[in-house]
């Protein structure tokens, strides 16, 4: 492995990444290659690499996420960039303005990147549009969040030792998740065998034209899978009109120990985060042995270091 | 007494009488006075000639679904400003919808547009008057008031009453005072957050989906209660081949028109992506099928009229995230040009784009206009049909500029717009020649 500092810098062709649909195989597997080269950073004494020092991550959050932020934000400063965080809470009236003149100031402000979380498709691409700097889309309502695909790929990579044939399943509430699509655009572009797995209401019209198979049947779904990724459903909007109840979600659509024995027996189990342990996931397979959900987390800063590394970094102050 | 106006060498084409002939018109105070083929009547002395060479003589548009700013919001549109952007697309009367601020659901209100109208609009414009007291679906309003006040016809506007029962009192009461009724259709538990046409171009942007069906299901709903009450009803804007199906039936069995939007004849789901919210409209841009299906409506009849659905929106609403914008486009000074689209490229003869522009709606909302017959109000538009220009959103005369044809090409254009006899606008290409 080479270190990430001797690695060709800053050939990545784009100024933003907005999803993974602007993304071909061969950019997706140089983020990957980038994001494993990053892991030993965050696992030595002195976690810095300082390809960004200097430079400026504003970390623009419309819709509240610890998780995703955090992880941004330590990726930003183990790079060595100043990050700050800005978490914006909208009204329903005036959200869009908010969007469009939250980027202007923040813009005159000289960032270097800007990291977006939205609650609307598209909102992130409209924000760079309005800017001068790099932006990356931390997830916008349900169209993409392009991080969370590129770390799941890696932790799979990780733990499979490769992504190519194998057998991807998608469970849980397809409909409404950015991270299904960003998903299925990936493994998708690498000829990866994805399936999704869901209700009919949670499946939204023309979604096999992004998997490689449908099933409403979760026993079915997951023969043979190498892979099984669980999504969060968001139970407290759903119950009553998409599903009738949770437990009858868990029954059918829930991951426990009957269900993920049609898998492969040495399938992995992730999640995406946050978890509803014992709605989509039995708590016994979230914290058990297959269960790669910390690993994923792990990755997640490894990958956001990578993009913004590939986005930012000047190849001249490499060397120094 | 007017000077009286004679309009020679004109390529005369008036829909009511599936005229399309070399000839002339006499104008005489503000009326057509006279209609010959050929070469010019004996003019009357002292008139104003009008040499109209190359040009297409047609009844001035009138457009069915227009909003505007006024009152409420005039900083969209005022009356004045709509009208002069109505006078540049060759519309000489549109019906008002009556999503204002306050909404025009009491006769003061209608008195109000009739007369800030009249002193400031240089087209006619007719006020519809809301079905429901402020456009909630709850309560009929006072039908017969409002016609005397001067209300064209009943419409929700924007809105789509969802009770089947209320709909019914609804047409039962309008059948008593032979009032249209016009109505968008669509069911709010099917469409529900949906922002554009369901299928897979929504899935793949993220965004939510309106089925067809939400059109489908509450179009049948009102047919069959047109059939039942004998109301006169009016689909105001279909945009899926199913609709059009229904539609079949129904013209079968009673007094029910239908009218679609412009931008679902021109334009279908495609233009949307990705997330360009100028694209997005009520009802959404279909699919290229169901696009077809509005143009073979229209070719056989089955959808009378073509409206522009014009809607001023500022900027600070349509330039967001496309989930969070406001829907509609401004569309009077594109309407025509657009309609005439389908003409060059031969799916629509120009008589019967002209009639769904004309002659249909005057007799749906029984106009005197939409026709060039002797004693009918002097509303016409010259047109060069083969007039070529770039669409831009600066140039346009409305005080909104969201438009879906921005930077679109265009063949065909109005040069002479004429109310009441009277010249209200004309092209600058067209100065000095016979203006």
């Amino acid at each position: 492995m080479t270190s990430p500092a001797g690695q060709n810098r800053n050939s990545f062709p784009h100024r933003n990444l907005l999803g993974i649909s602007q993304l071909n195989q061969y950019e997706i597997l140089d983020l990957i290659d980038r994001a494993e080269a990053m892991i030993p950073i965050s696992r030595q004494e002195r976690k810095i690499l300082p390809t960004l020092a200097g430079k400026t991550q504003i970390n623009l959050f419309f819709e509240p996420s610890t998780r995703t932020q955090s992880s941004f934000e330590i990726a930003g400063k183990r790079l060595g960039a100043q990050v700050t965080n800005m978490s914006v809470r909208t009204s329903s009236v005036a959200k869009g303005e908010t969007l469009v003149d939250t980027a202007t100031t923040l813009n005159a402000m000289q960032p270097d990147v800007i990291v977006v979380r939205h609650g609307a498709a598209g909102a992130v691409e409209l924000l760079s549009q309005k800017v001068g700097c790099a932006v990356v889309n931390a997830g916008d309502g349900a169209h993409e969040h392009p991080t969370q695909a590129l770390l799941d790929a890696l932790t799979i990579r990780q733990h499979k030792g490769r992504l190519s044939g194998l057998t991807v399943a998608i469970c849980g509430d397809i409909a409404n998740s950015r991270v299904a699509r960003s998903n299925l655009l990936l493994l998708g572009a690498l000829q990866v065998r994805t399936r999704v797995v869901a209700p009919r209401t949670l499946l939204p019209r023309g979604i096999e034209t992004l998997a490689t198979e449908v099933f409403t049947d979760m026993h079915k779904g997951l023969e043979g899978a190498d892979v099984v990724m669980m999504l969060r459903l968001q139970h407290e909007r759903a119950a009553g009109r998409l599903i009738p109840s949770v437990r009858e979600y868990y029954r059918f659509y829930g991951l426990d120990e009957e269900k993920l024995a049609r898998a492969k027996p040495d399938a992995i189990v992730m999640h995406p985060g946050p978890m509803n342990r014992g709605v989509e996931i039995d708590p016994a397979i979230a914290d058990g042995p297959r269960s790669v959900i910390t690993h994923q987390v792990e990755m997640g800063v490894a990958v956001r270091m990578a993009v913004l590394d590939a986005l930012l970094a000047d190849p001249a102050a490499v060397s120094a | 007494m007017t000077r009286p106006l004679v309009i020679t060498n004109a390529r005369i084409v008036d829909p009511a009488t599936d005229t399309d002939r070399r000839g002339a018109l006499l104008i005489e105070d503000g009326v057509i006075a006279a209609s010959s083929a050929g070469a010019a009547p004996g003019a009357p002395e002292g008139a104003e000639i009008v040499d109209a060479r190359g040009l297409v003589l047609a009844p001035g548009l009138i457009d069915m679904r227009v909003f505007t700013g006024e009152p409420g919001h005039e900083y969209r549109e005022t009356l004045a400003s709509a009208a002069e952007a109505a006078a540049v697309g060759g519309v000489t009367s549109f019906v008002l919808m009556p999503d204002t601020l306050p909404i025009v659901d009491d006769g003061a209100i209608v008195d109000f547009i009739v007369r800030r109208a009249a002193a400031t609009a240089k087209v006619n414009v007719l006020p519809a008057a809301a079905i429901t007291r402020g456009l909630r679906g709850e309560e009929i309003t006072e039908f017969g008031l409002l016609k005397e006040a001067g209300a064209a016809c009943l419409t929700d506007g924007r809105q789509s009453i969802q009770t089947a029962g209320l709909m019914r009192a609804a047409m039962s009461y309008a059948a008593n005072f032979d009032l249209l009724v016009a109505h968008h259709v669509a069911d709010r538990s099917l469409a529900g957050d949906g922002v554009m046409n369901e299928g897979t171009l929504a899935t793949i942007s993220g965004l939510k989906g309106i089925p067809l069906e939400a059109e489908t299901i509450p179009l049948a709903r009102d047919l069959q209660l047109a059939a039942l009450t004998g109301a006169r009803y009016h689909a105001a804007q279909v945009s899926t081949a199913g609709s059009v199906d229904l539609l079949v039936g129904a013209k079968q069995r009673g007094t029910v028109s239908a009218g679609v939007s412009i931008n679902n004849l021109a334009l279908n789901e495609n233009d949307v992506a990705p997330y360009r919210s100028f694209f997005k409209l009520s009802p959404p841009l279909r699919s290229e099928d169901d696009r077809q299906a509005m143009i073979e409506g229209l070719r056989t009849g089955t959808i009378d009229v073509i409206h522009s659905a014009h809607d001023p929106q500022d900027s600070e609403v349509k330039r967001q995230p496309f989930a969070e914008a406001s829907e509609g486009a401004v569309g009077l000074e594109t309407l025509l040009a657009a309609a005439l689209r389908l003409v060059h490229s031969g799916d629509v003869p120009l008589m019967t784009v002209l009639r769904a522009l004309t002659q249909r709606p005057a007799e749906i909302l029984g106009l005197a206009s939409g026709r060039l017959a002797k004693g009918a109000p002097a509303d016409f538009v010259l047109i060069d049909p083969e007039f070529p220009w770039l669409v831009s959103e600066a140039g346009l005369r409305s005080r909104s500029r969201n438009t879906a044809f921005e930077g679109a090409r265009m063949q065909g254009a109005v040069m002479h717009t004429f109310v009441a006899g009277r010249r209200v606008f004309s092209h600058a290409a067209a100065e000095g020649k016979g203006a």
